[in-house]
């Protein structure tokens, strides 16, 4: 009797020991999509990367929590039809913890009904006023914009001097775009500029020397384009092949695709002249970036991936550390908890500093503007230095004013 | 013949409850939103094969009716907030429309001509919708669905449960005309609409009437797309792929009967769901290619046409069923 | 923003587009027009040539050496799938109709599906001198690779359309589909000479994908417009007519490239298709057709 009394709590004891070691063990999974191929491929697979590095770093330090991070990721390759799907199954079937939305927003704007319907929390990856119509409040985008303003804004100023009275409008017929576009066209109202063509293209489409052509004829001042890489790199070619009319003086503004590092590099020069948004350029510099870099290149470079990783890894870095930070703060992964700390609080990370608006996006936007300069043809090491993505806006890191745009 | 169609209500009925039974039980939510896939197929085949099995016309525009389908409950939704029945029924009704004037328009047509046309509606509409800011043109619009009613826990759950009852109301009317005299009509068309015509078949109503309850059927699968994804946008709801499975499900599980579209819906539907979950979205769409393939040279008759043969070579069995 | 200079422009750029839409198209003017092999898997062919062209390119092969590289083996193999496609549906004769089109239907699908995994769903393009750089005429401005395609796709028509008129085994394709029993009374082996023009079909799919792939991106996906741009080239010509494929392949082209001007991108996809629509309800036929 004695002895089976001694046995059951013995076994009671291991059993405990052995379910709480197994508890332990269970990782914290953070599920995402990431798109690997399709449009925003190029982008993507650098942003992964970034991801895992801070894994990594995270569980070198003992995890979250005391528990190991893992990253669960799908290629949803830039598609919004596929995303509903595969966060689905990262819900339902992975059983994953937390989420990080797809990098873009064309991928993300399906999820925002279905995360707001089921109470989640989604850390936006470089989206642009996807939460605009669905108002979620447990949504936080990385980027380093918030409305069309931000952006539009450090465009025009960018240009002040070259003194622009009228503009064209070309955007993609998509999500990004469009709330790009629309924010810009009531910008451009408010500034007292006359809007003389505006065309909005289905997302598909590879030949724009008929759009050339109209924008030329309308003989506008300043272009701005919102477009996501296929089209950005087919409108560069396009403006090179056929050209876009001396009169124009500045064009650019949301070409997503510039930023990519395989991209600048086979445009080559037919980039110089053009003025575009980025998140970062060499000439800027924020705490704990430099060394990130290095770490990233090294990393890149074995996986073949863009090795400078300017544009889109730091963020996605940010993303991870904000997630480290609220966690680590509340101590407890229940979303609404760690919302409302992400609301509360301004958040360290390697890009700076990190608060968010009631909108989930950023309290104090600035949206840097390049121009590229004296970029030539097949050299990618041209773009470590700052001057090739010459910073034009803001003042705190701007280098010089903006040169015309030359066109035949 | 009266215990026949009772024993197929019967079985309908279980479906129901079959349905609602794991709708209550099943905690699970990938189930549903998989097996919503499956049923939807089964009425998008089904609906195919009273045109294109019982009457012989191809019918390549699916996708066509199935968006639209989906469209209509999108302007719903944003015009009044319309309750999902409503929107099914409205759907239903433009199908059911559309059917008729694309009947008009191309069943003068002959074989491949009549398939392409049905292609051509189907891009034609999806440029229309591509062009139209109102439903969101090529960006989509994002849905929010309303409360979840009474007694589901779960929006996917009830739409599933939906999906299921219209799953049974397509098989229904399949069934129904098959066994009418609408169906030995379309039968007559189908193996030779000249001979027909001259019997005094009312070749052109019969046609018309397939095209109409097809097209009623492929919009009113569709309403529910738009509450099931919470997202709509013109480039995967008139997606061609629609059209080729709703095509090759009847041909693998067999044009002759209403049971063959069902067969071929849950066989190639619960395959390309596995294959998505398990390794990759693309492949799935090569498993219809391939299918589609293998049967039309190998079996043409499909699974119903398979099990037929065997039937027929069992020692003593007296008759074909 | 409609200007007569607009206007003007784009019915130049269309005629340069509509030749090589003809280009595209005359393959399927054989194999559908004259063999009445329902084919919808013609444009997937092109795209398969697209990727094999920029497999070679990656070689450092120029676009249209390729172009004519692939022919031989894409010859082959159109010989080898009419042979399927006639044992398998027109030999058993009845109801090929469907079940042949959905065979297309399904290869088609494998085709494109077999590209994504090879090669991903990324847009693929081809480097050569003449891409990139365009002509000037006065306020004009045509683009290089534009010229290369017409040239090439005027060549490819009119060598195809006087080989079917003036060869021996041509003309015995145009017999074998006006009339094949007096042929196989003639002695000669129709199977053999439908299956030449179906490889002769294939192999000039495959140089119309070099153009395709010159002209801009390709990606797998692309098939799916181009079914409806080369049926309506076809059935607008009418079908068996090779010199008609030339006039509908440039109507298409200039009607294209002005509701693009007028009316926007968006739109473009819907002016085949409508096109189509509008001759299979008004003159089936076609304007040259037999």
């Amino acid at each position: 009797m004695k002895f089976a009394r001694l046995f059951a709590r013995l076994f009671g004891a291991i059993a405990l020991a052995a379910s709480a070691a197994v508890f332990a063990q269970q990782p914290i999974k953070i599920g995402l999509s990431m798109p690997q191929t399709g449009p925003l491929g190029g982008g993507g697979k650098a942003a992964l990367l970034a991801l895992q590095m801070w894994r990594d770093d995270v569980n070198a330090k003992g995890g979250m929590l005391g528990r190991k991070v893992e990253l669960i990721s799908y290629d949803d390759q830039g598609n919004p039809a596929l995303t509903p799907g595969i966060y689905t199954k990262l819900l339902d079937i992975d059983k994953v913890d937390l989420l990080i939305a797809p990098y873009g927003t064309v991928p993300t704007a399906p999820l925002m009904p279905l995360v707001k319907q089921r109470g989640l929390l989604l850390m936006g990856n470089f989206s642009f006023q996807v939460n605009h119509t669905v108002k979620h409040d447990m949504w936080f985008n990385n980027a380093p914009w918030a409305d069309a303003s931000s952006w539009f804004d450090g465009f025009f100023l960018a240009s002040k001097g070259l003194n622009g009275k009228t503009v064209a409008f070309l955007a993609a017929d998509q999500e990004f775009a469009q709330n790009l576009v629309g924010g810009a066209k009531e910008q451009a109202k408010k500034l007292g500029l006359k809007t003389v063509y505006e065309q909005n293209y289905p997302p598909a489409t590879v030949d724009f020397s008929a759009m050339m052509r109209a924008i030329r004829a309308s003989k506008p001042d300043m272009v701005f384009v919102a477009s996501y890489p296929g089209d950005s790199v087919a409108i560069v070619r396009a403006v090179n092949e056929v050209g876009v009319g001396p009169s124009v003086k500045l064009f650019g503004g949301g070409m997503v695709g510039l930023q990519f590092t395989p991209i600048m590099e086979s445009l080559g020069s037919q980039l110089n002249g053009i003025v575009n948004y980025t998140s970062f350029a060499p000439g800027m510099d924020f705490p704990g970036i430099k060394d990130f870099f290095d770490r990233y290149a090294k990393k890149a470079g074995d996986a073949k991936v863009d090795p400078l990783g300017f544009y889109l890894p730091p963020f996605n870095y940010a993303i991870g550390q904000m997630l480290e930070q609220a966690v680590g703060a509340t101590k407890s992964l229940d979303h609404k908890k760690l919302a409302e700390y992400l609301r509360k609080n301004e958040m360290k990370t390697i890009v700076g500093p990190i608060a968010f608006g009631p909108d989930g996006e950023r309290a104090k936007p600035v949206v840097p503007m390049i121009q590229f300069r004296g970029v030539v043809d097949k050299n990618l090491d041209q773009f470590r230095q700052p001057g090739k993505q010459f910073i034009v806006y803001p003042s705190q890191y701007k280098s010089g004013e903006v040169t015309p745009f030359s066109s035949k | 013949m009266t215990k026949r169609i009772s024993m197929f209500w019967v079985g309908a009925a279980a479906a129901l409850g079959l349905a609602l039974f794991a709708a209550f039980s099943i905690k699970n939510e990938y189930f549903f939103f998989a097996g919503y896939v499956v049923l939807q197929f089964v009425v998008l085949a089904t609906a195919w094969n009273i045109l294109g099995g019982y009457a012989g016309y191809v019918n390549f525009g699916t996708s066509a009716f199935f968006g639209v389908g989906a469209y209509i409950a999108v302007m719903l939704i944003k015009f009044m907030n319309a309750p999902l029945a409503l929107q099914i029924i409205a759907a239903a009704g433009v199908g059911a429309l559309m059917g008729v004037s694309c009947g008009l328009l191309t069943l003068r047509l002959r074989g491949i001509f009549f398939s392409i046309a049905t292609v051509a509606v189907a891009i034609i509409l999806e440029t229309v919708i591509n062009n139209w800011r109102f439903v969101g043109g090529a960006t989509g619009v994002q849905i929010l669905r309303p409360p979840v009613m009474e007694p589901f826990d779960s929006y996917t759950k009830m739409i599933f449960v939906v999906a299921a009852l219209l799953a049974i109301i397509a098989v229904a009317t399949a069934r129904y005309i098959q066994t009418s005299w609408i169906g030995r009509g379309l039968r007559a068309i189908r193996d030779n609409e000249e001979a027909a015509e001259c019997a005094g078949v009312p070749t052109l109503k019969l046609k018309l009437l397939a095209c109409a309850v097809s097209g009623a059927l492929m919009g009113a699968i569709g309403a529910p797309l738009a509450m099931y994804q919470s997202f709509v946008e013109p480039a995967s709801a008139f997606n061609l792929n629609y059209s080729v499975s709703a095509l090759a499900m009847p041909i693998i599980g067999g044009t002759s009967h209403w049971i063959g579209p069902v067969i071929g819906a849950f066989l190639l539907g619960s395959v390309q769901q596995i294959v998505t979950v398990t390794i990759t979205s693309e492949l799935n769409v090569m498993v219809v290619g391939v299918l589609l393939v293998v049967f039309v040279v190998a079996a043409p008759d499909g699974i119903v046409g398979l099990f037929n043969k065997l039937w027929r070579k069992r020692p003593g069995a007296a008759k074909a069923p | 923003m409609f200007s007569f200079d607009l206007l003007f422009d784009a019915i130049v750029f269309g005629l340069l587009l509509g030749c090589f839409y003809a280009a595209v198209s005359i393959g399927l003017s054989v194999s559908f027009g004259l063999l009445d092999v329902p084919h919808i898997a013609h444009p997937a062919f092109v795209v398969l040539g697209s990727y094999g062209t920029y497999l070679l390119g990656t070689y450092g092969m120029d676009p249209i050496v390729s172009g004519i590289t692939l022919m031989p083996l894409f010859f082959l193999f159109g010989v080898l799938v009419y042979r399927f496609y006639y044992e398998t549906f027109e030999k058993r004769g009845g109801d090929a109709g469907v079940r042949g089109l959905a065979f297309f239907f399904g290869v088609a699908f494998i085709v494109e599906v077999s590209l994504i995994l090879g090669f991903g769903v990324d847009q693929r393009m081809v480097e050569a001198s003449y891409i990139g750089k365009s002509l000037t005429l006065g306020e004009m401005r045509i683009p290089i690779r534009m010229l290369v395609a017409f040239g090439m796709a005027l060549i490819l028509t009119v060598s195809l359309t006087l080989y079917l008129s003036r060869t021996f085994t041509g003309r015995a394709i145009k017999a074998v589909a006006q009339d094949e029993p007096a042929l196989r009374l003639m002695g000669a082996n129709p199977v053999r000479i439908k299956q030449w023009a179906f490889g002769i079909a294939t192999a000039v799919a495959a140089l119309a994908g070099a153009l395709l792939i010159i002209i801009g991106p390709v990606e797998p996906g692309m098939g799916r417009v181009y079914i409806g741009r080369t049926f309506c080239v076809v059935v607008l010509a009418g079908l068996g007519s090779m010199s008609g494929t030339l006039v509908a392949g440039l109507i298409l082209g200039v009607s294209e490239s002005i509701v693009l001007t007028l009316l926007g991108a968006s739109w473009a996809p819907a002016v085949s298709f409508g096109l189509l629509l509008i001759v299979l309800g008004l003159r089936p036929q076609g304007l040259f057709g037999r």
